[in-house]
């Protein structure tokens, strides 16, 4: 990264994520070199992400990551033609504190701001870093778990969680159980590596409707398992991961029988989950399909994905005006119209 | 099962490959189940062993709703193996898109009676999805594969049903998701009444909020 850099004409567009609890910025080309992706994470001292707590950690480290970012890739402020950020969907004071910081950055500059749509970028950056086309993505992370592809100008949603998304079922059950997450080592990374020990299969509620499916009953009755005492911690982790992951599997699998699609991509920040990837790989080989997993620093919420589908979008003709650069706390995908693909 | 001649796979389904057969002289489907090695082997065998047994049952209870399925031959429970009648016609996915507007509003209210008719009998489909709709050249609709099926009165089960059905639409019929859906619900309320209809759709716009981002919902509400 950075250091083959070429100066292309248009320029660099510069992405700004804040969706939740990572504070990140990229630099891209017009060409999709990634010239910078630093982020910063947010680690509550106890319990789960305040939105307040985690916009005030972005206001804080905002300069410095801008700084890195600048740095890391070389590119002066005035190089940049286009500003992006993720306007939603997201946790608000997170969503306004990146907004804020794009929109002062894009007036500062006189140059166009772009309001990108956060699992839209996650897809996009998935498909330049793996070389995927026309993928069917599982998208699984803290905020969103979907089963998704591109069909006549958008992207579709195929199957969603119903109610909580798969991270933060993992999350919830692993503060439940008193786990500690540090730098490097999220609570998802604490199941899995407990999970390799776990030899009991525990039966939890496995709820598939459709291509959709249920995780607030599971959490709940996992965490009234572990309450009692009686069941190994290594266990219900392991049980944890392998219903909730079956139930993703499937509904992916129904996804790839449905649309025929011959890709399939995994993303999102549990898509680092070594047993995940082996489930939905095993799928992809039975269906004939190509498997593709992205990197994990371009997995989890990251700048670079704003900056490259900020790029997209810009070069497409798609600018946000300030005045309709509210953030939008629920956008779904397939409201976005998605001219840059075929 | 001896009676199985010359099964032709016609269809590798997510969950189960189906083959169509003769069995003692009739056209009949195979619903087979098949292992799926990314789960654990008992996990496995749970799944499959239920719904092998659960969709045969509430396809016959369907039927005490006037709701039209297959009829069920056999069900082999050790090969999770389900022998049904085969239905001749077209599926409603592919009839959407081929027939005129007034067709395809006149096929969704029918649909939207048959889905209340199920839910009136205390049935959940549980995979309202067009492909597993299926209308003969009489104009009859029936509804198959009940593996994801489930028996319930409650008012959360029937607004999940219909959001899904809801769902299909617009993943695989956008163009006209829209019209369908109210064509579906206008059925729906023809059969249950008005009162009935609306507690369901508060039910899905309340599922449709539920989606995403927890944490945040609850600082809303707090904060309103």
């Amino acid at each position: 990264m950075g250091k083959m850099k070429r100066k292309t004409k248009k320029g660099y567009c510069l992405g700004i994520e804040s969706t939740a609890d990572d504070f990140s910025v990229g630099v891209s080309t017009f060409d999709g070199e990634i010239l910078a992706n630093v982020i910063d994470a947010y680690i509550p001292p106890e319990g789960g992400i305040h939105p307040r707590e985690a916009a005030r950690h972005h206001a804080e480290v905002a300069s410095k990551v801008l700084r890195e970012a600048f740095t890391e890739s070389e590119v002066k402020p005035r190089d940049l033609s286009v500003i992006a950020f993720s306007q939603g969907p997201g946790l608000g004071p997170c969503l306004r504190t990146g907004a804020t910081v794009a929109r002062a950055l894009a007036a500062y500059l006189n140059i166009p701001l772009v309001g990108v749509n956060h699992c839209i970028a996650h897809i996009e950056i998935g498909k330049l870093r793996t070389g995927a086309r026309d993928p069917v993505t599982l998208y699984v992370s803290g905020g969103n778990t979907m089963v998704t592809a591109f069909d006549s100008g958008r992207y579709r949603v195929f199957g969603e969680t119903l109610d909580i998304a798969l991270g933060n079922c993992l999350d919830v059950f692993a503060r439940e159980a008193g786990l500690r997450q540090s730098e490097g080592m999220p609570f998802g990374a604490l199941i899995e590596k407990l999970a390799l020990n776990g030899r009991q299969l525990i039966p939890l509620p496995y709820t598939v409707k459709g291509m959709d499916m249920s995780l607030s009953g599971l959490l709940t009755a996992a965490t009234t398992l572990l309450k009692k005492g009686e069941c190994k911690l290594e266990d219900l982790c392991y049980s944890l991961q392998e219903t909730t992951f079956s139930m993703v599997t499937e509904v992916t699998e129904r996804a790839l029988a449905h649309t025929g699609r011959k890709e399939l991509l995994l993303t999102g920040g549990v898509a680092a989950n070594k047993r995940l990837q082996s489930m939905i790989r095993a799928v992809a080989e039975e269906h004939g399909v190509h498997f593709n997993t992205v990197q994990t620093e371009f997995a989890i919420d990251n700048g670079a994905m704003i900056a490259w589908t900020g790029v997209l979008a810009y070069e497409h003709g798609v600018v946000t005006s300030i005045e309709k650069s509210f953030v939008k706390l629920r956008w779904r995908l397939e409201e976005v119209e998605v001219p840059w693909v075929q | 099962m001896g009676a199985v001649k010359s099964p032709v796979l016609i269809k590798k389904g997510a969950e189960a490959n189906l083959y169509l057969a003769d069995w003692h002289g009739r056209k009949a489907v195979l619903k087979k189940r098949v292992r799926k090695k990314y789960r654990p082997q008992k996990l496995d065998e749970q799944i499959r062993t239920y719904r092998t047994i659960h969709e045969p049952q509430l396809m016959h209870e369907a039927k005490k709703a006037a709701v039209p399925t297959p009829r069920i031959f056999l069900v082999d429970v050790k090969n999770t193996t389900i022998i049904m009648e085969h239905l001749e016609g077209k599926q409603v996915k592919q009839l959407l898109s081929e027939v005129s507007s007034s067709a395809r509003q006149h096929l969704c209210f029918k649909i939207g009676r048959l889905i209340a008719r199920l839910h009136e009998h205390g049935l959940i489909h549980g995979d309202l999805t067009t492909s597993n709709m299926i209308m003969n050249s009489e104009g009859k609709v029936s509804f198959v594969d009940f593996g994801l099926g489930d028996r319930s009165e409650e008012l959360e089960a029937r607004g999940v049903d219909l959001h899904l059905m809801k769902r299909a639409l617009e993943s695989t019929h956008y163009r006209f998701a829209e019209s369908c859906f109210k064509s579906v619900i206008k059925g729906y309320r023809s059969v249950l009444g008005a009162g009935r209809l609306k507690s369901v759709l508060v039910k899905i716009k309340e599922i449709e909020r539920r989606g995403r981002y927890v944490a945040e919902r609850r600082q809303e509400e707090s904060s309103a």
